[in-house]
């Protein structure tokens, strides 16, 4: 029989580490001044690439007093992070380096982030908080259906489950029907993965016949992709579950930079750890709460790969006012867009350009290609059409079976650059339209 | 001893294959025999045409994916079995068949087919006395 925990008032409501989450906004300011500080002369004495910035605009660390001084200080862009591939925006010695992880890159170069014990201990932390905040408790059963690898998802959200004491059923993807088994007949209770895999998964457990009303499900911990209010209702009404939102980026840290509490309302930022500020993304000026722009972060206190205004490329607006759960910590709103031409396909990021460098190495295919991401059966899809060049076709290609191997060569190139599945379509020569800019190389046609 | 096939990569949608057949039909090229091997969403068109160097030639120029292909074509006696028996002298020689199609010329039914070992298809053609037809013959009668 399934229970209505959800309906638990609100004054019951757990927060994992009131002293934090609940500081006066004036202690938090302190806080994070002194933190601001401390990172400030950390990375200025121990990153070569900080300090030569900072030295260059006439800063030192001792310019760097209160949080409000954070805007003396230089951007972090993603192709900072590329050009400096692997190593060279590490602080800490490798010796201190337990774990890394890796996340695509635009040109075949992934993002390489170093932690340091201390660093995983925070992640760990902020996992526990969002844990907390969904009502995750130590008497459940909560499967992470994100992918357990080099994506920080996996191994993220995994920590976290076991850090508040619950217990860890780690399902990673692919095997979906094992996994609709596994939640009814553990009873397991919540599930953290994106959330078009969770509906993928829903439709999964009907076909199966297995109904809602014969599995445990009370929470979801949805991230890693954008979503929207409808997607949350139709998951919730199909899994009978409450989902709340995750959100992360393997640059800052991973899943639980920032959760949402019982209120559905935002996303709580753990803004002891990741100083946020939305910015004019043409100006770079700063934005005030409530209006949108891209939403740049600050470690605060990471020793591995510690970044100051990093630029995430995500739009979005921080929340003007307190929450009512008692938390308060400053909220981000939904992920409006991106300021680039990234796009989230199953999770993963995915740029055009890394196509373009893979089709552009190709000798069998013109320089023109077109990504066309859709959502079948709730998965999302990429569909990468490519050019064959008529000097190409000679009587060796005479055949589909030729043609299917060119098609299939290209998907597995695509396949290690990406890190995801794509299907290649050869198309006859000029037949894709010469774009005009990026986003013309791109056709999505996911509802959002 | 091969004769030359025209092979051209067209997408599987609509009004590909009619501006195909509008360009053969402007340079005033005869047809003799087509057939379409296709997929979901490309299809590989194989052309026999009097003249075949002169239309690759007017294709390429209007920017057609096109090649010229060598394809075996052997003259088959109008009896049940006859191309059984033909293609079993190639197996038994250790040749993969390609692909392969047949159609009536002036009575006579062709057969052609490409094969993955163009030099030991010849050597059996030559070795079995086998009846195949050049692409001077076929010009002729076509």
């Amino acid at each position: 029989m399934k229970t209505n925990f959800y309906n638990t008032p609100k004054s019951q409501t757990m927060i994992w580490n009131p002293n934090k989450e609940c500081m006066s906004r004036d202690e938090m300011s302190e806080l994070q001044g002194r933190r601001l500080h401390k990172i400030v002369d950390y990375v200025y004495h121990h990153v070569p690439f900080y300090r030569n910035k900072l030295q260059s605009m006439d800063l030192t660390p001792d310019d760097i007093r209160t949080i409000d001084d954070i805007t003396k200080l230089p951007f972090t862009t993603k192709q900072d992070l590329r050009d400096n591939y692997p190593f060279g925006l590490q602080a800490a010695p490798q010796s201190e380096i337990i774990r890394i992880h890796a996340s695509s890159g635009t040109t075949g170069n992934p993002t390489i982030v170093g932690y340091t014990r201390k660093d995983i201990g925070i992640w760990n932390e902020c996992m526990a908080r969002s844990l907390t905040a969904y009502g995750v408790g130590r008497d459940d059963i909560f499967s992470v259906s994100y992918g357990y690898g080099l994506f920080t998802g996996g191994l993220g959200a995994h920590n976290g489950v076991e850090t508040i004491g619950a217990a860890v059923v780690p399902a990673s993807t692919g095997n979906t029907e094992k996994h609709a088994k596994l939640i009814r007949d553990l009873g397991i209770t919540g599930i953290a993965c994106t959330p078009s895999y969770a509906l993928y998964l829903a439709e999964t457990m009907e076909k199966m016949g297995i109904t809602k009303e014969q599995t445990r499900l009370r929470i979801g911990a949805f991230g890693a992709e954008p979503w929207t209010e409808q997607m949350r209702t139709e998951i919730q009404e199909r899994l009978g579950l409450k989902g709340y939102n995750l959100y992360g980026l393997s640059e800052i840290m991973g899943p639980s930079v920032s959760y949402e509490c019982v209120c559905q309302h935002g996303s709580h930022i753990n803004e002891d750890h990741f100083y946020p500020e939305i910015i004019n993304p043409q100006t770079l000026e700063r934005l005030p709460d409530g209006e949108t722009g891209e939403l740049v972060f600050t470690t605060l206190t990471k020793e591995g790969m510690p970044v100051l205004r990093y630029r995430t490329r995500d739009l979005c607006s921080i929340l003007p006012g307190q929450c009512s759960c008692g938390r308060t910590s400053v909220r981000m709103g939904r992920i409006a867009g991106r300021s680039d031409d990234m796009l989230i396909i199953r999770g993963i990021n995915v740029f055009p350009s890394q196509v373009e460098s893979v089709v552009l190495s190709s000798p069998e295919f013109a320089p023109r290609y077109m990504l066309i991401v859709d959502r079948v059966n709730n998965l999302d899809t990429l569909l990468v059409q490519v050019e064959l060049r008529q000097e190409v076709f000679t009587s060796t290609f005479d055949t589909p079976t030729a043609i299917n191997k060119l098609e299939q060569h290209l998907a597995a190139k695509l396949k290690s650059v990406l890190s995801i599945g794509a299907k290649v379509q050869i198309k006859a020569p000029n037949t894709i339209e010469r774009s005009q800019g990026k986003s013309a190389h791109v056709i999505d046609k996911r509802q959002m | 001893m091969t004769i030359n096939q025209l092979s051209v990569f067209l997408e599987n949608t609509t009004g590909t294959l009619v501006q195909v057949l509008k360009l053969l039909k402007q340079a005033n090229i005869q047809l003799i025999s087509t057939t379409i091997a296709e997929t979901a969403e490309y299809g590989i068109l194989r052309i026999i045409c009097a003249e075949p160097l002169r239309a690759c030639a007017e294709l390429k120029k209007a920017g057609v994916a096109v090649a010229l292909s060598d394809v075996f074509a052997l003259q088959l006696d109008n009896r049940p079995g006859c191309a059984a028996d033909v293609v079993e002298q190639f197996s038994q020689a250790g040749i993969g068949i390609t692909y392969i199609y047949t159609f009536l010329l002036r009575g006579n039914g062709i057969l052609i087919f490409r094969t993955d070992n163009t030099e030991l298809a010849r050597q059996t053609i030559v070795e079995g006395h086998l009846p195949y037809i050049s692409e001077h013959d076929l010009a002729a009668w076509a």
